[in-house]
């Protein structure tokens, strides 16, 4: 079966989804990625939909999953990309991806995940004082 | 309802609901809706293609261009001969699933579309019609 390849960029892991992806490599999307945050010690993922056309509630809640379970693992995630006529729909199909955090582009997005890994260094540092 | 177009995608496994998306583009596109009424559209038929495959135990769609009144429109109609749905109304409520998901789909795809209508009886099946019109 096909997989969506995930980079690994830094202390982050990167992935673009450039198809349209059936169920089953959604889910696989999922399960390979919560493998490779542990693997890589990874404090941030970052998932590029710029190409997809629609996100439906299948992929909106592959979306919250990933997010959830990044987060019990220490790790951020943030949704970069979204097409304006996609969040338009996403918000009229009821689902409001509570749970994920969004920037507009891959850099932004980058910067998202670089400020909290500072922010929480330096709550580290006050820690020791 | 003149139709000016049809077309018929059987829904059997989850590379068909992908096939069901890519048609409802197509004719979305040769009808000149506007790219969010496309995706809006796409969208619905998305979640009500893997509703009959899911909870239908598969079946088919019929895409077709419909004209009325000098406008033209994409109409799509879900049929399967799955367990039907006993209380239509509890379906239709978002945030009801009887299965894994998140019970956005029949309701999402009723606000997506200008027209919707539902069809189902217990033991018979089920048929979901939608519409978009330009
Ligand atoms: N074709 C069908 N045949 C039988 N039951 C159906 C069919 N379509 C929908 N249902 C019933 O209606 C319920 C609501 O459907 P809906 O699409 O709104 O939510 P869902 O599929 O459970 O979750 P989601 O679409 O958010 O992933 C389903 O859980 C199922 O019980
Ligand atoms: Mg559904």
């Amino acid at each position: 079966m096909d997989r969506i390849p995930i980079l690994k960029f830094g202390n982050a892991l990167l992935v673009t989804i450039q198809v349209d992806m059936h169920d089953r490599l959604a889910t696989a999307l999922e399960e390979d990625l919560t493998s490779k945050i542990v693997a890589h010690n990874s404090r941030g993922v970052l998932i590029d939909i710029s190409a997809l056309e629609i996100v439906d509630s299948f992929i909106g809640r592959m979306l919250d999953n990933i997010a959830a379970v990044s987060r019990i693992l220490d790790a951020d995630t943030v949704v970069v990309g979204m097409r304006p006529a996609v969040a338009i729909t996403l918000v009229e199909l009821g689902l409001s991806l509570t749970g994920v955090k969004t920037a507009l582009n891959v850099e932004r997005g980058m910067a998202l995940i670089h400020d909290r890994l500072a922010g929480s260094e330096a709550d580290d540092a006050d820690d020791q004082d | 309802m003149p139709t000016t177009k049809t077309d018929r995608v059987a829904i059997k496994i989850s590379d068909d609901v992908v096939r069901v998306r890519q048609l409802t583009r197509a004719l979305s596109v040769e009808v000149g809706l506007s790219l969010v009424d496309q995706t809006k559209i796409v969208t619905a038929s998305s979640e009500l293609a893997r509703n009959t495959l899911d909870y239908g135990g598969g079946g088919e769609v019929t895409a077709e261009i419909v004209e009325q009144g000098g406008r033209r429109g994409v109409r799509l109609t879900f049929e399967d001969k799955g367990p039907g749905i006993a209380d239509i109304e509890q379906a239709l409520k978002d945030g009801f699933t009887s299965g894994k998901g998140m019970g956005l789909g029949l309701g999402g795809a009723k606000r997506l579309c200008n027209e919707f209508s539902i069809d189902s009886r217990p033991g018979e099946g089920t048929k979901v019609t939608i519409a978009r019109w330009k």
